[in-house]
């Protein structure tokens, strides 16, 4: 059998409290713009015209159906030669890892938000739309003054869930070998060849922190439930 | 933008190897496949069981089985891996872990279908037991009371209409597990995204592979959609309300 040696975590602890805070940052980060563009690509994906309903159901349903590894491998290879033509530079411009995590998860989440914001909107029955319009509101405000503050209510439960399994993937950032809290966990456990406390102590933290999170999202849901 | 566009890049031969990039791709897809069929239906299988054990009566196995489901549903899929890869031959039995280490073939993906089942059960535990708590009120009740004991009566009418109501979660998550199972590259599973990685690796024509190994999601996608799709319409009873 393994003997445990508890003190590798105690001296691990700077890089893995940093890489942590890493993970936290990105997956706020992600959230916050992945629920603001997922609300637009929900919208599009709602509204009369043609072109915009056609973009938003492209890009949700590409975003769906391939896997988180390989859109982060797409958007690491795309971005600089993106970025190259949109400045016109002479060679791709490189801007790392880092700032590919940042934008892929962004860009990834808003797809997933997008179909929980649209289900939200559907959900509000059409005699909101019509009462907002007999008090003289225009579509817009309709939609941001009365639809919209219903539907994510309603939808918070199942946004915050998103966000959990957004907390988790986040973990696949070791693909672009970025420090966040496994990757910080994984260097440190493959120079001091502690593995088994490493990824032991890894996982414990991702499931105390997934288990409260999703705790309050079932007292969420029986709260929604009883407003509803 | 100046990009060596190569699209027979497929048909060159790899280096180092007779074969050409094809047989990257479809060595990669098979393990793909292997990976998330297996995975799938053991972890319906597991997934059924303990989310059909969370709603009887039996208060320590229920305590078990919500245990279970809470742990493998919370902990990433990729530290999963890690664990089942790294750190499970060394807790084990030292004969064990050494025919683990050494002996057995394949051993990135061994542990892949045993995380990426572990990870999709616990999802599908959580799905059956919401499936079955949907149709048990009412219909519990009438069981009981036409007499039939518990095991009938989950098998003969409880887990046939909650298998329908589930169906259509169920195809999302065997998209799902089809898409986790790329996570499996980090333990060394040479699986499509590898491939495809490994394509643009040796080739430099990295557009090329990576849209060959979204096609191929895509295409898969649409095969596993069709073919639940299919099993769902056999399963559907004419007739009935639900």
């Amino acid at each position: 059998m393994f003997d445990l040696d508890p003190s590798v975590i105690v001296r691990a602890m700077p890089a893995l409290w940093n890489g942590l805070k890493f993970t936290l940052l990105l997956t706020f980060v992600a959230m916050s713009v992945g629920i603001v563009a997922g609300t637009l690509l929900a919208i599009m994906r709602l509204s009369h015209n043609r072109v915009m309903r056609g973009f938003a159901l492209g890009y949700v349903t590409v975003m769906r159906s391939i896997p988180l590894v390989l859109v982060i491998f797409w958007f690491y290879f795309l971005m600089p030669l993106l970025l190259q033509m949109a400045f016109g530079t002479e060679r791709p411009v490189q801007i790392g890892p880092v700032v590919t995590a940042f934008v892929t998860f962004c860009m990834f989440e808003a797809a997933y938000y997008s179909e929980i914001i649209r289900g939200g909107i559907q959900s509000i029955s059409g005699g909101q739309k019509q009462a907002a319009a007999a008090l003289g509101l225009r579509p817009t405000q309709s939609m941001i003054y009365v639809i919209l503050p219903q539907a994510l209510r309603r939808m918070a439960p199942l946004l915050l869930t998103q966000t959990i399994i957004l907390f988790q993937d986040t973990s696949l950032v070791y693909v672009l070998s970025i420090a966040d809290f496994t990757g910080a966990a994984s260097k440190f456990a493959q120079r001091d060849g502690r593995l088994v406390e490493l990824y032991l102590f890894v996982a414990l933290v991702y499931l105390v922190i997934c288990y409260l999170l999703s705790s309050l999202s079932k007292r969420l849901k029986t709260n929604v439930g009883k407003t509803a | 933008m100046d990009y060596n566009w190569n699209w027979s890049v497929f048909w060159e031969s790899a280096p180092g190897e007779s074969s050409s990039y094809l047989h990257w791709l479809i060595n990669g897809t098979s393990w793909t496949l292997a990976t998330t069929v297996v995975a799938f239906v053991l972890a319906f299988l597991i997934g059924g069981l303990v989310g059909t054990l969370r709603t009887t009566t039996l208060r320590p196995v229920v305590w078990l089985c919500n245990l279970y489901t809470e742990v493998f549903r919370n902990i990433p899929l990729l530290v999963q891996m890690f664990i089942c890869f790294f750190v499970l031959p060394e807790l084990v039995p030292v004969s064990v872990g050494d025919y683990l280490k050494q002996d057995l073939p394949y051993p990135s993906f061994f542990s892949a279908v045993v995380a990426l089942t572990l990870f999709t059960s616990a999802k599908l535990s959580e799905l059956f037991k919401a499936g079955i708590e949907s149709v048990a009120v009412g219909q519990r009740g009438a069981a009981l009371a036409l007499g039939l004991r518990p095991t009938q009566m989950y098998l003969q009418v409880l887990l046939p209409q909650a298998i329908r109501v589930v169906f259509p979660p169920l195809t999302s998550e065997a998209l799902n597990t089809l898409k986790n199972s790329s996570v499996a590259l980090t333990i060394g599973l040479m699986e499509l995204t590898a491939q495809a990685r490994n394509i643009s690796e040796y080739s430099f024509n990295t557009f090329e592979a990576f849209t060959a190994a979204t096609v191929i999601y895509v295409v898969i996608s649409l095969l596993v959609t069709f073919v639940m799709g299919h099993i769902e319409r056999s399963l559907t009873i004419r007739g009935a309300t639900r």
